[in-house]
Formats: C-alpha cells, sequence, structure tokens
C-alpha cells in the first residue's frame, strides 16, 4: 500500500510567543521539530507498510528550511520525502494549504492512505487534515487511536471526549491521529545515514499543476485580524488557615459582593 | 598536521540521534537498572536495534563501517546515560573486535555478523583465579583431539559471562611456556562442556553479569581456533588495547554524569541564603572536574582516532586508560562532596556513580598495568633516540 504522510515542521516549544507588532510567531532562536501527532502519524504510516507492504512518503509545504523535518522522517525509516516550497504558498491559510498538498498528493499518483497529525502545536486549527481529504474528495476519520487495513477498507477507531466511534472507510482515505495512537521510534544509524544520501525532490506550484490564484495568500479566504494572548488577570486572593475560619470569611465576602 | 576537532556531518548526524535515544530511553531508567539485580536485556536490545552495536564493523558484516571514534563516542553517549549496558556495550566488543580483526571469512558470517548486528551478545575471557595483570600465567588448557579442541580450565569475572552467547577465550596449549603457549578460540554457549559459573556480587554494577566461565572437556572445533595456535597473547594484546580505548572514554562518561548531576544540584541547593555555586569552594570543584574530564575526553578521542588511522595507538590508549578512570574516581568522589549528606544516600545517584568509578582503574588493566605500558613505550622512545 502506497501511505503518504503529511507534516509540518514547528517551532519546539510548547510556549509559542507571538511578536505583538506583527502578530506572528516569534520563531527566532527556537529550534524546530516534527510537529508531535505528526511524528506519530509518521510512525503509523511506517508500521502500516511493515504490516503491508509498499510505501511511505512523506511530503511538507514550509520553507526550504523545513527539509531538515523531512529527512527526519527519512531516518525514522519513510522511504520517499517531497518539499513542497515556493513564495507562490507563503501565507497561506488553513484551506490555501489543504489545496497545495492535495495537488502534490495527486501528483505523488496512486495512493491507498494519507495520515496527518490531529493538529498542529503551533496553529492548533485541526483544519488541514480534513481539509485535505475534502480537496481530495476521500473519506476521513480524525482523531484516530487504532486502524486496521483490510484488502481495501480501513476501519478507524477514534477518540471521542466520552466515548470510542468505530468507523469503517473504503480506501483511498486520510486519517488523523492522536498521540496515543504509538510511540514513534528513534531514528537507527543505518536510516540515519540513508536518510543523508536521499534526494529530496522541491515542487512548486508548476510541478503540482496548482492554480496560482488558490494558493498561498491569494487563495487564503482567512484573513489574520490580529493574534494576542488573553490579558493577564490579577492573582485571586488566597485565604488561608482553618477550614472553617476560611470557610466563614469566604461566606462572608459573597455575601459583601452580593454574590449569595 | 592538520588538527581538526570538527566531527564530519554523518558523525554529527549519528551523536544526536544517540544523544536523543540515550537521553529519552536509557538515562530515565538507569537506577532501576542498577537495582534490579538482572542483566539489562531490555536496554541491550533498544542500543542493537539501534544498530550502534556493531559500528566499527564493515557494512557487509552488519556494521556501520564508521570506525573506533565514532564507536567512542557513541560509548560515552552509552556510559553517560546508564553505566551498566556501556560496560554491556564495552564488553562487547571485546568478543567481537579480534573476530574482526583475525577471524577467518568463515567466522566472520558466522560470528562477527550477528554480533555486529546486535542479535547476539559476546564476552572475552582471559582472566583467570591467577591470572590475572599476570597473562602469562594463563593454566585453562587446550590440547588437540583430531579436528577439535579440548579445554580445561575455568575463567573468572567474565563480563556479561551467562548472557553472551559469543566468546572469545584465551587457553594455553603449552604451559611452562608462559604467554608463549596461549591461543585464542571462539566458543558459544551451548558447546559441549562449556558452563557458567556464579555472578560475582560486585560493589557496583549489581546488574552487569561477570561470571566464571567452566570448560570441562570442553569441545571446540578446530575451525574455531583464531589466528594461529601460540598466537593468543597478540589476541589478546590487541583486544585489551582497543577494549583501553572502551574504558577509557567509559570512565570519561561516567563522570560527565557526575558532572551533569553536580552542577545543577549546586546551582539549587541552598546554603547560608543563597545557592552553593556562588561559593568558590564548589566552584573550583566543579572548575575542576569539568577541566579534567575534558582532558580524558581528548586523550581518549586521539587514542580512537589513532587507531582508525592504522597508526600506534598503545600508548595513547593506555594513557587515556590510566588519565580517564583515575578522573572519574576524582571527579565521582567532588559530585558526592557536592552533595553533601545526601550525595553519601541513595536517593541521589552520586554515590552509585563513586562506587562505578572505582572498577574502571581496576578492570582490562589496572592503573599499574597502564603505568606500566606507558613508561615501557616512553623508555623505548627515548632509547631509540640515544642510538639514533
Amino acid at each position: 500500500m502506497n501511505v503518504v504522510v503529511c507534516i509540518k515542521q514547528v517551532p519546539d516549544t510548547t510556549e509559542v510567543r507571538i511578536d505583538p507588532v506583527t502578530n506572528t510567531l516569534v520563531r527566532e532562536g527556537v529550534p524546530s521539530i516534527i510537529n508531535p501527532f505528526d511524528e506519530n502519524a509518521i510512525e503509523e504510516g511506517i508500521r502500516l507498510v511493515e504490516k503491508h507492504g509498499g510505501k511511505v512518503t512523506v511530503i511538507t509545504m514550509g520553507p526550504p528550511q523545513a527539509e531538515e523535518a523531512l529527512r527526519r522522517a527519512l531516518s525514522m525509516g519513510a522511504d520517499e520525502a517531497v518539499l513542497i516550497s515556493s513564495r507562490a504558498f507563503a501565507g497561506g491559510d488553513t484551506w490555501a494549504t489543504s489545496y497545495v498538498l492535495s495537488r502534490a498528493i495527486r501528483k505523488l499518483g496512486d495512493f491507498d492512505l494519507v495520515l496527518c497529525g490531529k493538529q498542529a502545536f503551533d496553529g492548533d486549527t485541526a483544519q488541514v487534515g480534513p481539509g485535505v481529504a475534502e480537496q481530495l474528495g476521500i473519506p476521513q476519520a480524525t482523531y484516530v487511536i487504532e486502524v486496521e487495513i483490510d484488502g481495501k477498507r480501513m476501519r478507524a477507531r477514534r477518540v471521542l471526549e466520552d466515548r470510542y466511534e468505530v468507523i469503517e472507510m473504503r480506501l483511498p482515505a486520510l486519517i488523523t491521529v492522536v498521540k496515543q495512537i504509538n510511540e514513534p521510534r528513534h531514528p537507527r544509524l543505518k536510516n540515519v545515514m540513508a536518510a543523508k544520501k536521499k534526494a529530496i525532490p522541491v515542487w512548486g506550484p508548476d510541478d503540482i499543476e496548482a492554480d496560482p490564484s488558490l494558493c498561498g495568500l491569494d487563495g487564503s479566504p482567512t484573513n489574520v485580524v490580529r493574534t494576542f494572548l488573553p490579558e493577564r488577570h490579577h492573582e485571586g486572593e488566597m485565604l488561608q488557615g482553618d477550614t472553617e475560619a476560611v470557610v466563614t470569611r469566604l461566606v462572608g465576602k459573597l455575601h459583601k459582593l452580593e454574590l449569595v | 598536521m592538520v588538527v581538526d576537532f570538527h566531527f564530519t556531518e554523518d558523525q554529527q548526524g549519528v551523536f544526536a540521534a544517540i544523544k536523543e535515544f540515550c537521553d529519552e530511553e536509557l538515562a530515565p531508567n538507569a537506577q532501576k537498572v542498577d537495582e534490579a539485580g538482572v542483566f539489562p536485556w531490555p536496554s541491550v536490545k533498544k542500543v542493537a536495534e539501534m544498530d550502534l552495536m556493531g559500528i566499527p564493523v564493515p557494512e557487509e558484516y552488519g556494521g556501520m563501517g564508521m570506525g573506533f571514534l565514532t564507536w567512542a563516542v557513541c560509548a560515552e553517549s552509552l556510559s553517560t546515560a546508564c553505566t551498566t549496558t556501556g560496560a554491556v556495550f564495552g564488553a562487547h566488543m571485546l568478543a567481537l573486535y579480534p573476530i574482526m580483526v583475525f577471524g577467518t571469512e568463515e567466522q566472520k558470517k558466522k560470528y562477527l555478523t550477528p554480533l555486529a548486528t546486535g542479535e547476539r551478545i559476546g564476552g572475552f575471557g582471559l582472566t583467570e583465579p591467577n591470572a590475572g595483570s599476570d597473562a602469562g600465567s594463563v593454566a585453562t588448557r587446550a590440547e588437540r583431539h583430531g579436528d577439535e579442541y579440548i579445554l580445561n580450565g575455568s575463567k573468572i569475572f567474565i563480563t556479561n559471562g551467562g548472557d553472551a552467547e559469543i566468546y572469545v577465550v584465551i587457553a594455553n596449549v603449552e604451559p611452562g611456556r608462559g604467554t608463549r603457549g596461549l591461543t585464542a578460540f571462539i566458543l558459544e554457549s551451548g558447546m559441549e562442556g562449556f558452563t557458567f559459573g556464579k555472578n560475582e556480587k560486585k560493589m557496583g554494577y549489581q546488574s552487569l553479569s561477570n561470571r566464571e566461565l567452566i570448560f570441562q572437556d570442553a569441545r571446540v572445533p578446530a575451525e574455531n581456533l583464531l589466528l594461529k595456535e601460540r598466537r593468543g597473547f597478540r589476541v589478546a594484546m590487541d583486544t585489551l588495547a582497543v577494549g583501553r580505548i572502551g574504558m577509557a572514554i567509559g570512565a570519561v562518561g561516567l563522570a560527565q554524569a557526575a558532572l551533569d548531576a553536580a552542577v545543577p544540584y549546586a546551582q539549587t541547593r541552598e546554603q547560608f541564603g543563597q545557592t552553593i555555586d556562588n561559593f568558590q569552594a564548589i566552584q573550583f570543584m566543579i572548575a575542576d572536574m569539568a577541566t579534567e574530564i575534558e582532558a580524558a575526553r581528548l586523550l581518549t578521542y586521539q587514542a580512537a582516532w589513532l587507531k582508525d588511522q592504522g597508526v600506534e595507538f598503545e600508548k595513547q590508549a593506555a594513557m587515556a586508560k590510566l588519565f580517564a578512570s583515575e578522573m572519574c574516581m576524582r571527579a565521582t568522589s567532588k559530585a558526592v562532596q557536592i552533595h553533601g549528606g545526601y550525595g553519601y544516600t541513595k536517593e541521589f545517584p552520586v554515590e552509585r556513580y563513586m562506587r562505578e568509578a572505582k572498577l574502571f582503574e581496576i578492570v582490562e588493566g589496572t592503573s599499574e598495568i597502564q603505568r606500566l605500558v606507558i613508561a615501557n613505550r616512553v623508555l623505548k622512545e627515548y632509547h631509540a633516540k640515544k642510538q639514533r
């Protein structure tokens, strides 16, 4: 089976800072990593191919330095990688990004399964995976924790807030995966060395036969007006002492504020 | 002369991968591995899956074909993360190396490949109850009978003993002729007459196997003779010379772990209203540790690099082993000192580091033997100068 994994390179920090002037992510001095959920997607792709045969192709849309993330994916054991990179793709929202990725996947040829992480660590939208499925016109399952392939059919277990949902669909299909689906492997030395030697083609709009008006900033229906962190409110008042005294004071305060 | 302290891009990629693996997979379990008192198979298997077991072995035999400097740097990371796993890794090389260098094509196919892939673990048997530093006193007897050798005797303290499946064993085909009768053989666990004795209880490394190898009319096929009869001393000395690089780097890795524990502790431990890293008494210990670690590391890297160049490296290997092991003792002792009373408790890893450090001054040639090796070489160099 042919598996395509879509990944994103993100800053390695859980505390993404935003430049208050430009409203963009501050990336200086922050090392880049593969979006952690995407590492799970790569791992799942490799496992499926180890089990069913075929190959794993990893793609990313991003700046030239995103090649680093693809090398990491290759060193984990992916067979091939393609970097989708062009100024024409810059500033794309989730819709334009989904469009570009779907064009690239079409360009790759026959595929059985597209894997994505459930969402990116930085943007947190969780929209690109479903967007790609829509643009490809294939069935999708999001937040998948377990997947089983049986010929041309797939069974996926989804994690919902209070239950699991098991759904079946025909391949080709797209799934987005959660962290708990697997434990991503460490790259073994032989793959680290092999990954260094592999060529990573760079595809622009012409290579994927994309309509320029649907790419990048031009192809993005979303406008980011402002990005900001919620303002920090004053710390609450901490009542300390023995329980009875604290409760009495608390009730007094609530009465005073006319809340009870 | 070009002196370049940069690693190649390939090496950098390998070291980054190993560092990440060690930090995430080995270090968090190191304490438990030590306390368990059983051979650390899960860690060793992970190391094998990372393709680490055969770094200097040519690719055709399942290795990485990357040389001893790369091997040493990886061994350092392993030792920093988990000294026990690092020791298994070091002892494994003592079986792998002589087969790689002296083995026939058949021997390499049969034994080197599974050792290089880590499918099987190796061990090396030279030491006997009465033959430690004095290798010429090896009493294990080997007698040729038709197309096999019959071995009788025993080895002690053999690292990985009982858990390893492939051993290089030094026996004597001509007792009374000292080192001249020594002969190396490849043995497999399960060979008739080859069994294991008790596992030693030690000051440290409770989970490292150090067993007796027992030969009672052990039958070894003649094709398992390594190199030639009476050439075992050379096999042993060459193997131990490489082993010294392994021991030196193991000591560097352990000393680094001690520094990695001591500095953050000093930066958070408060006394007299401030963190103790503000005090010169502590700063001087940290400075000495860091300086000596760096010196030992460079000396060891140099020995490994010389080995990779195919030139004489034995003196540097002995110097590295001597300096690194004694440095490690000092560094781990300072780490305990910086921790104060807490350092003496089992709540912190530094007391273990200190116990583990002592081994490096003894194993694979005591500090005293290293001094003999070094002095011997230095005196010869000066003697040669005088002749000229």
